[in-house]
């Protein structure tokens, strides 16, 4: 990052002029244009039933008259508290078996000299884009037949084994670039590949480990498809995006319990990506393939 | 489920990953029974098993099943030779085809021209980091979170009645007749591209921002010194620099229409002709019950990617060649 060459804008101050103007202007309406959609979903979940049915709720920024219903019947009949358990039920284990698996492919990759690497990184790059539908019915069978169908398991393989291109395209990348000399220091104490992977590679990789991981986490805690597949939609095991979604199908007309439960079920993402923006920014910038 | 959430978590957690750790530190003592050299030479698959056996067994293994069952009937059993294909083509799919040509249009071009102004003028200011937080904020909302947004913001009632809908409550203030933006054939596509673009512009602008500041700033200043205003030193000078990563953002954003699938099955199911491609092999495989079918459409979207497949592995091979 060559944070010697600042942009123009700030290496001088300049006045006030009409183009100036204009940028601000179109960042402001853009930025208002994207929050606006949640703004009004946040507002709409504090509403009584019969104001949200008669007015807008922009009316509520005029004349305040806010209630915690939606949030009670989400939580009792809507049954999202159950839903988010599940939620994070799929997602933490997920999550830490995608960054083990994926960080042994990559420094295998990476570091390892033997017959037939490029011609597993070459396939690596192509399951980068591989849409995931083309695995479904095959593996709708597979886990039949193993018995996994409805089971926590069967989505945790599915989602980890899914993202093993991307998280060991994205490790391979930082491994590469790991210095040589500190691995064969490593090396002449007599350490072991093990032991070298553990105790200095592991530790020194957090932070690509971490982007890795919250990409993941965000990934499997949105994931729709694949747990309504195995999983099925019953409340014991839905996710919450899966209890959502078929909260939605099922209501026509008001959004009320359904506003609060959405707005629940994007607490935990929400918070992980933005707390850890920074991680999450790498994530996305080294998992692209560049050209 | 017959497991408590405590042991699943555990189990899923904490057992699995120390298990795959163990498996390296137990084949590493076994390791050492052979000579050296052989021992470089077996390694790296041992060390390769685990990820090959789960990669192989959720990504290969169901990609070559699938292309051989879109040769097969519906119970994939009989061969029906191009059968399921020439279904793929037949008049009653291709409004689905068509929809999903739309999305790949439509899609990436907007992402990408609002991605790069967004990303080009918040580098200009002070405030960037707030207009970065903004365009990721929908990154982290799910889709079936994102459907219930956006039913608030197109929600419709005939005109005269009071607008609940915050797009119609905008065109009711200034005069105008509302829009039945769900329900309306000619629109509903378009409404979903719309939420597509809300959801994926800020990955195009985080990248593309991150381009802009690898630009040479002195040939930026060279442009200007010759007199270029600033638009025109940004479009002839920054933007062949970032053109690389401009086909990434572009890349990425194809894939993600081409596979649109969330959007679509949490806001409409695929009525008002907004079906596409993975919704329609949804259908195909729980309500029609037609493998054949089902894996010829999959097939269509993997023949789709495959362009970008080559030119992705070709730009890897030449920067990893040794």
């Amino acid at each position: 990052m060559s944070t010697t060459l600042p942009a123009p804008a700030r290496a001088r101050r300049r006045p006030f002029s009409p183009a100036r103007g204009l940028v601000h202007t179109v960042l402001v309406v853009v930025c208002a244009a994207w929050v606006l959609p949640l703004l009004g979903l946040i507002v709409y979940s504090f509403r009584t039933i019969a104001d949200s049915a008669t007015n807008g709720w922009w009316n509520a920024l005029v004349k305040p008259w806010f209630t915690m219903t939606n949030y009670q019947d989400a939580w009792t009949t809507g049954g999202i508290g159950r839903a988010i358990l599940n939620s994070t039920l799929v997602t933490l284990p997920t999550t830490a078996i995608t960054v083990v698996i994926c960080a042994v492919a990559a420094y295998t990759l990476a570091r390892m000299k033997f017959r037939g690497r490029m011609t597993l990184l070459a396939i690596v790059v192509s399951l980068l884009v591989v849409p995931p539908q083309l695995t479904l019915v095959p593996l709708l069978r597979l886990f039949g037949d193993l018995g996994l169908t409805g089971e926590l398991p069967s989505v945790w393989l599915f989602q980890a084994g899914f993202v093993i291109p991307f998280g060991t395209y994205l490790l391979h990348g930082f491994f590469r670039a790991f210095p040589e000399e500190l691995l064969e220091a490593a090396a002449l104490d007599g350490a072991s590949v093990p032991r070298t992977f553990f105790s200095i590679v592991l530790p020194t990789s957090v932070p690509i480990m971490v982007a890795l991981a919250i990409i993941q986490f965000m990934w499997s805690w949105n994931d729709l498809l694949v747990p309504l597949l195995f999983l099925g939609g019953g409340a014991d095991v839905a996710p919450a995006t899966v209890q959502i979604a078929g909260l939605v199908q099922s209501t026509g007309g008001g959004l009320n319990a359904l506003s609060a439960a959405a707005l629940m079920s994007m607490i935990p993402p929400v918070v992980v990506t933005l707390a850890l923006q920074r991680y999450f920014v790498r994530g996305i910038l080294g998992g692209a393939v560049k050209g | 489920m017959n497991s408590t959430p405590l042991f699943s978590l555990v189990a899923g957690v904490l057992v699995i990953p120390a298990l795959v750790l163990l498996w390296l530190a137990l084949g590493e003592r076994l390791l050492r029974l052979l000579p050296a050299r052989a021992q470089d030479r077996v390694r790296p698959w041992l060390w390769l098993a685990l990820p090959l056996l789960l990669g192989g067994t959720i990504l290969v293994y169901p990609l070559i099943q699938t292309l051989l069952m879109s040769f097969r009937n519906r119970s994939g059993e009989g061969f029906v030779g191009l059968d399921n294909y020439g279904w793929v083509l037949s008049e009653q799919v291709r409004p689905v085809l068509v929809n999903n040509l739309i999305w790949l249009i439509v899609l990436p071009v907007l992402t990408l021209a609002l991605g790069l102004v967004i990303a080009a003028l918040a580098d200009r200011v002070r405030y960037e980091w707030l207009v970065r937080t903004v365009m990721i904020l929908p990154m982290a909302i799910s889709f079936s979170a994102a459907a219930v947004i956006w039913r608030l913001m197109y929600a419709y009632q005939p005109a005269g009645a009071a607008q609940t809908g915050t797009l119609n409550g905008m065109l009711n203030q200034l005069g105008l007749e509302p829009i039945a933006f769900l329900s309306d054939p000619a629109l509903t596509t378009w409404a979903l591209i719309a939420v597509g673009v809300w959801m994926s512009t800020g990955t195009a602008m985080l990248m593309l921002s991150a381009a802009i500041k690898n630009v040479d700033a002195s040939t930026l200043e060279a442009a200007r010194l010759d007199g270029a205003g600033e638009l025109r030193a940004f479009w002839h000078i920054a933007v062949p620099q970032i053109a690389p990563t401009i086909i990434v953002v572009y890349t990425t954003q194809v894939i993600f229409a081409l596979k649109i699938f969330d959007i679509v099955y949490t806001m409409t199911n695929g009525a008002f002709d907004t079906n596409v491609i993975a919704n329609r092999m949804y259908a195909e495989l729980f309500q029609a019950r037609d493998y054949g079918h089902a894996s010829a459409i999959a097939v269509v979207l993997l023949i789709a990617a495959v362009p970008i497949i080559v030119v992705n592995v070709r730009q890897f091979r030449e920067e990893n060649a040794r």
